[in-house]
This record gives structure tokens, C-alpha cells and sequence, in this order.
């Protein structure tokens, strides 16, 4: 049993390691892991939730706004861009957040293509953040109904 | 979200359209130890405060707040809103006789310059960038306390005279209303009472306003060190 524990908690050291180290998550993801508490358990998968749906929503708005056969209106898409770059940036979802960014720039220059382009990347970005911060709750979970406690992961 | 009595806790009025941004405010408000209600526009804020189209308190049809029910030790607020946006919230507390001493904070996810320095000239105590930390809202602390210590101790001082100074935004009535309360806070002079020196503080810093304001324009952080400032005083840019 403690050995499973062991083995466990060193794996979801490592994947969350990894995370950061990739890119998918910085600083500002500890700053929230550090406002959940015994009062609050589940306040990071709460807000996790929040900003996929989010994610969601926007990038249904961005596709809408860009699949014109009129005029594009790049405000709406930037409008859109400006609230996900919000979100990602408060929720530590570095490589989305930096998508945002580039976005942005494109929408502003009224780059059609190049809009399109990011969106596509937005949309793969978040559903692959998705997919490993899912992971990472499992391997939470995992060593919880095996008796142990999730570790503190120090990101140095 | 109830309304807290106004017990040893600071309770703090957030304002923001994003679900997602009332989340994680009130999360970090709770885990400042601090009462939180959460609305999501600038009209709903007016309205929990009692403020409902420029109604004020002494109307009897208008939602008057007991003080007792609803003391708001600080707002925060989000810039980018629909409607009336945080400047705009910021404009009618600062305006209105009963509420223009609650102390204003706004937040924004972009750093402009021109923008900080708009609202620190209305009254706004700090301007944080998003994402705003831990970190941040213990700055708020000490313009918190300066409320509660205000409700508790100047009630019966408080004089009418006091809105006209209060809602002057332009011009130079800073040294003015320093004297001002100068003269007030002297007769407190038995008890242990930090305002006189916050009072030369002040006085010192309205020297020096433009190195904090520009720090904040160019990192985006809230000034250093708690900014004690006394009610009626706009700070100058």
C-alpha cells in the first residue's frame, strides 16, 4: 500500500513538473492551488470548470465572428480574444494565454488568415490543457482512495 | 450573498461581469478574512449600496442602507464593464455625500497609463493589474481599517461642510482640506490615534504623489506602501 502511495505521489510530482516545464501552466496556477483550502477543496476545479466553459463560449464566438462571406468584424473576434486572454492569464494557462496575445496583434492588423489560423491553434491549446489538467485530478484522485495525500508540488 | 453585519470583519462590496473574475475575487477577499458580496454590474453595486439613480439615503422611497445592515469597508471593482463601467461606479460613489468615504479599488487586465492615472485622479485608492493576487489585497488592508475606524470614532464629528471639499476633483483643494482636518482631529488628542501622523504623511507624500502614480503606470503594481490618505483629498497627478 505505501509503496502505491510512494509511487503515486512521485508520478504526480513529475507529471505536474512537466506541466510547467511545457509551458501549459505558470506561476499564477500555484497562486490559485495556494487559495484552495480545507474551506474551499474544490476551488481550483471550480474555476478550471469557469474558464473551459469559457473556452467554450469564446471560441464559438471567434468562429461565428470570422465565418463571415461578408465583412469580418475583427472587433467582435478581438472583443472575444480580449476576454480568453483575461481568462487564460488568470487561471495560469500560460501557452493559451501567450495564443491570446498573438491573436490579438492579428486581429488587429485584420489578418484573416492569420486569425484563423490561431483560432485553430486556440482551440487545440485549450482541449490539450484540458485533457492533462483531467490527468492530473485523476492521479489526485488516485492517491487519495489509496490512503495517501496529494503532495505539495514545489516548482522551482 | 447576504448582507454582513458590520462585526470585526472588513466586508467588501466586488464588482465584475465575469463570472469567472467574481470567483476568484471572492476567493481571494475570503482568504483575506474578509465578508464578501459579489455583483456583476456597476448598477447592482449602486443599488446594494442604496444608490439607485442618484437617489441618495434621505429619500424615503429609495433603498436607504441602515448603517448597521450594510457597511462597506471597500469596493473593488472591475474597469471593463458593460453599461457603467468601474470609472463610472468610481465617479458616483466619489460623488455621493454617504458613500464617497468607502474607499474604491479597481482592477483591469490591461495596463494603460492614462487609464491609472484617470482613476487614481477620481479617488480610486489603488489600481490593480489582473491577475490580481494575494499579495495585492493585503495593501487594502490599512484603507480598510481607516473606514472602520472613521465609522466608529468620527460619526459624531462628521460635519456637512465636509461634502463640498469631498467632491471637489479639480483644482488644488488638497492643503486646504489637510488644514481642514487638521482642525478636526485635534480635540482627539487623548487618544492613541494615528491620524496626525498620517496627516504630515499625507501632507509629504502630496509632494511626491507623481513617483508612485508613475510607478504604477509603468509596472502596473499598486504603490509600495500603504497610502494613507484622509477623505476629501484628491491626489494630484
Amino acid at each position: 500500500m505505501d509503496s502505491l502511495v510512494a509511487q503515486l505521489q512521485m508520478q504526480y510530482r513529475n507529471y505536474v513538473l512537466s506541466l510547467y516545464q511545457q509551458g501549459f501552466l505558470d506561476d499564477q496556477f500555484t497562486e490559485l492551488k495556494s487559495l484552495q483550502d480545507d474551506g474551499s477543496p474544490d476551488f481550483v476545479s471550480e474555476v478550471l470548470s469557469l474558464f473551459f466553459d469559457d473556452c467554450v463560449k469564446l471560441v464559438g464566438n471567434m468562429a461565428r465572428a470570422l465565418d463571415q462571406t461578408g465583412t469580418v468584424d475583427f472587433s467582435q473576434v478581438g472583443a472575444s480574444v480580449h476576454q480568453l486572454k483575461g481568462s487564460s492569464s488568470s487561471v495560469g494557462a500560460k501557452r493559451v494565454k501567450g495564443l491570446c496575445i498573438n491573436f490579438k496583434e492579428l486581429c488587429e492588423a485584420k489578418n484573416y488568415e492569420g486569425c484563423v489560423r490561431c483560432l485553430q491553434q486556440v482551440d487545440i491549446e485549450y482541449k490539450t490543457l484540458k485533457a492533462k489538467l483531467q490527468d492530473m485530478f485523476n492521479l489526485e484522485k488516485q492517491i487519495v482512495q489509496a490512503g495517501g495525500i496529494v503532495p505539495q508540488v514545489d516548482i522551482k | 450573498m447576504g448582507m454582513a453585519a458590520a462585526e470585526s470583519q472588513f466586508h467588501v462590496l466586488a464588482v465584475d461581469d465575469s463570472l469567472f473574475d467574481r470567483k476568484l475575487i471572492e476567493r481571494l477577499l475570503q482568504k483575506s478574512s474578509c465578508q464578501v458580496t459579489t455583483v456583476e454590474s456597476g448598477y447592482k453595486a449602486l443599488e446594494f449600496l442604496g444608490l439607485r439613480q442618484g437617489i441618495e439615503s434621505n429619500d424615503p422611497t429609495a433603498l436607504s442602507p441602515s448603517p448597521q445592515e450594510v457597511e462597506v469597508n471597500l469596493i473593488i471593482t472591475d474597469y471593463c464593464m458593460p453599461g457603467m463601467t468601474g470609472y463610472d461606479l468610481l465617479k458616483r460613489v466619489k460623488e455621493s455625500s454617504a458613500f464617497k468615504n468607502i474607499p474604491v479599488v479597481i482592477m483591469s487586465s490591461e495596463n494603460v497609463p492614462a487609464r491609472i492615472s484617470r482613476c487614481l485622479e477620481e479617488g480610486a485608492e489603488e489600481f490593480f493589474l489582473k491577475p490580481v493576487r494575494l499579495a495585492d489585497l493585503n495593501k487594502l488592508k490599512p484603507h480598510m481599517m481607516k473606514t472602520k475606524l472613521k465609522n466608529q470614532k468620527f460619526e459624531a464629528i462628521e460635519n456637512p461642510s465636509n461634502d463640498e471639499n469631498g467632491t471637489a476633483a479639480a483644482g488644488e483643494p488638497e492643503i486646504k482640506d489637510s488644514v481642514e482636518m487638521g482642525i478636526k482631529i485635534l480635540p482627539i488628542q487623548s487618544e492613541p490615534e494615528p491620524k496626525q501622523v498620517l496627516l504630515h504623511v499625507v501632507q509629504q507624500e502630496e509632494q511626491t504623489p507623481s513617483n508612485n502614480k508613475r510607478k504604477s503606470m509603468e509596472e502596473g503594481l499598486s504603490t509600495d506602501r500603504p497610502r494613507p490618505r484622509l477623505e476629501g483629498i484628491a491626489t494630484a497627478v
